[in-house]
């Protein structure tokens, strides 16, 4: 019990390190803010706890598992996890979407070692992630294939097209989240294209689906350990997410999907992780 | 001797997988058409029939190849390029992935069908994407030696396939890699064609003969990239240079050939993708689209540079 207690404490000062990357990243420029908050304390999980063999001197191991980020535009989530993991430089963080920067606006497999895709037309990643897991089963390899789409990109067709062909394939190497924060660009989802019952439609695809709060990380350790267990069909984990998690000001509102902070909402959410970072102890 | 370009596409298909396991092939619900049927008999465990939904298809592809795998993806030309052309240029073509696709009963080859089953601009959306490969083979021959080349190379490629059976007029033995073959000589004049209107182009070249005219006939099987110099030596000299394809004048391989023989100095982005800056000033200046960048080629085109 101390032991998982001390895994999930440290797991939740990675995700304010991550919330707080996130921050600086966006501090002079406009960034996908609340999408990558919502994410945090997922992305925490699986690159240090789940996501086994990630090794920043051979990010091609074949043995690692892999994550597809669908939403692709909330990519500031994973580049701060990966310049913690010694991807790259932590000066590249604030040359995020500047020219010959390794960090583009969009994951960019040609510029950012450590991603697995090239993603950003919203849809596409669940097939990618499918046709990875496919190809790990040619080869027998046991390692696993994570992906995250947003609750808006449900919308694109291309995700039901995967959603049939990974059931179709038995594809258990493949666990989806879905991040539910339910917030988009222009409004919330029920009122821009409402996408209601998102784990009876998983269901009735013929998935496993777990559903869970995404930010709390025991949870999302658990539901990762469930989609371990399931066997011959893939498994989906709704999670319920807030977007812009951790910042009132932020919460749950579009027009933190794509901006940048005044200078008061910075300071504000400066001394918002200072205050997280007190309350775990560091 | 006529052979089936598409029978001869699902016997190279079996012969690369033998070869090689990291071969393998995915089609919509038209194996029996494009023949990738033949390798779904062959290798089934390496065969992917991902039904009716071919923008899937193309990210799948582009997540096999990830994996290691060199996957051949066949259907029809126009639900291939057109209906998944965002999958292949987001997912595969971006990412410079080896991924083979085939479009298959190509042009006007699949007549009865009409206007939704004829992919008259599928080779215009090929080669506007940096990165892709695009050939167009005449014969049977040409379809096996250039999957043999296809097979070996790096990055995307398009294999353009018609639905016809076609008369054999290149060789086993051809290099493939050099993108283009004489097929007849001539003096006068010369027709750079690909698909089946290399085949109405001999017969062009007969008939002009019979009035005392020589033409040349160059099957230009690589529309992207074009062998630039090979294509300027054919050209050399002659008094007509003519173009003929199975597909919209516009965009397609002839203006890949007047891109390179005419006389129009175009400023514009290179064949690349673009890139994240700072502000859209440093984009004009990166990819040359500035005042000084116009002036310069108006100059060079005067031969003030």
């Amino acid at each position: 019990m101390e032991y998982r207690n001390e895994r999930i404490l440290s797991l939740k000062r990675h995700a304010i390190d991550i919330r707080a990357d996130i921050l600086d990243m966006v501090s002079t420029k406009v960034g996908h803010f609340g999408g990558s908050m919502s994410i945090a304390d997922i992305i925490s999980v699986l690159y240090f706890d789940r996501m086994r063999n990630l090794d920043p001197r051979h990010p091609k191991d074949p043995k690692r598992d892999r994550l597809i980020l669908s939403k692709g535009h909330t990519v500031l989530a994973q580049y701060a996890a990966l310049c913690e993991l010694g991807y790259f430089p932590r000066e590249e963080l604030s040359r995020l979407k500047t020219l010959d920067g390794m960090l583009q606006g969009h994951p960019d497999i040609d510029r950012t070692p450590g991603l697995e895709a090239v993603t950003g037309s919203l849809g596409q990643g669940l097939s990618i992630a499918g046709g990875m897991a496919m190809a790990l089963k040619l080869d027998h390899n046991p390692a696993k294939v994570f992906c995250i789409a947003g609750d808006g990109e449900l919308a694109e067709g291309q995700i039901w097209e995967a959603a049939m062909s990974s059931v179709n394939y038995h594809l258990d190497n493949l666990c989806l989240f879905v991040d539910l924060n339910g917030v988009q660009a222009s409004g919330t989802t029920d009122e821009v294209f409402p996408i209601p019952h998102v784990a009876e439609r998983f269901k009735a695809f013929g998935w496993h689906v777990v559903e869970i709060d995404g930010h709390s990380i025991p949870r999302i350790l658990d539901a990762i350990e469930d989609s371990d267990r399931t066997k011959g069909i893939p498994t989906c984990i709704v999670a319920h997410t807030v977007k812009g998690k951790g910042f009132p000001f932020a919460e749950g509102k579009c027009q933190f999907h794509n901006s940048m902070l005044s200078a008061e909402q910075y300071q504000e959410a400066v001394a918002i992780i200072k205050r997280m970072r007190e309350e775990v102890g560091k | 001797m006529i052979e089936s370009l598409r029978q001869a596409y699902g016997a190279a298909l079996v012969e690369l997988g033998r070869k090689d396991r990291n071969v393998v092939a995915m089609d919509a619900d038209l194996g029996k058409s494009t023949m990738s049927c033949l390798f779904q008999d062959a290798f089934p465990e390496r065969y992917f029939q991902m039904g009716i939904a071919e923008q899937n298809m193309l990210s799948t592809a582009a997540g096999l190849a990830l994996g290691g795998k060199i996957p051949f993806v066949s259907t029809f030309a126009v639900f291939a390029t057109g209906r998944a052309y965002d999958q292949i240029r987001s997912s595969i073509a971006i990412a410079g992935l080896h991924v083979v696709i085939c479009g298959s009963s190509a042009g006007l080859s699949d007549y009865g069908d009409g206007k939704t089953h004829q992919s008259i601009d599928d080779i215009a959306l090929m080669r506007v994407l940096p990165h892709m490969q695009v050939y167009c083979p005449c014969d049977a021959v040409t379809v096996k030696g250039l999957m043999r080349v296809l097979v070996e190379g790096t990055g995307p490629a398009y294999l353009r396939v018609s639905r016809a059976d076609l008369p054999v007029v290149h060789q086993e033995n051809e290099d493939f890699r050099q993108g283009l073959r004489r097929l007849r000589d001539g003096k006068d004049g010369v027709v750079f064609a690909c698909g089946t209107m290399v085949h109405e182009s001999l017969k062009a070249a007969e008939l002009l003969e019979r009035q005392g005219i020589s033409v040349r006939v160059v099957d230009l099987y690589r529309v992207k990239p074009l062998n630039r110099e090979a294509l300027l030596r054919e050209a050399e000299g002659m008094k007509a240079v003519v173009t003929a394809e199975e597909h919209n004048v516009h965009a397609g391989m002839g203006s890949a050939v007047a891109e390179v023989l005419g006389k129009v100095g175009m400023v514009g982005v290179q064949d690349s993708y673009g890139t994240s800056a700072s502000g859209y000033e440093e984009l004009l200046v990166r990819y040359h689209l500035k005042d000084k960048d116009i002036a310069a080629k108006v100059a060079e085109m005067l031969g003030k540079a």
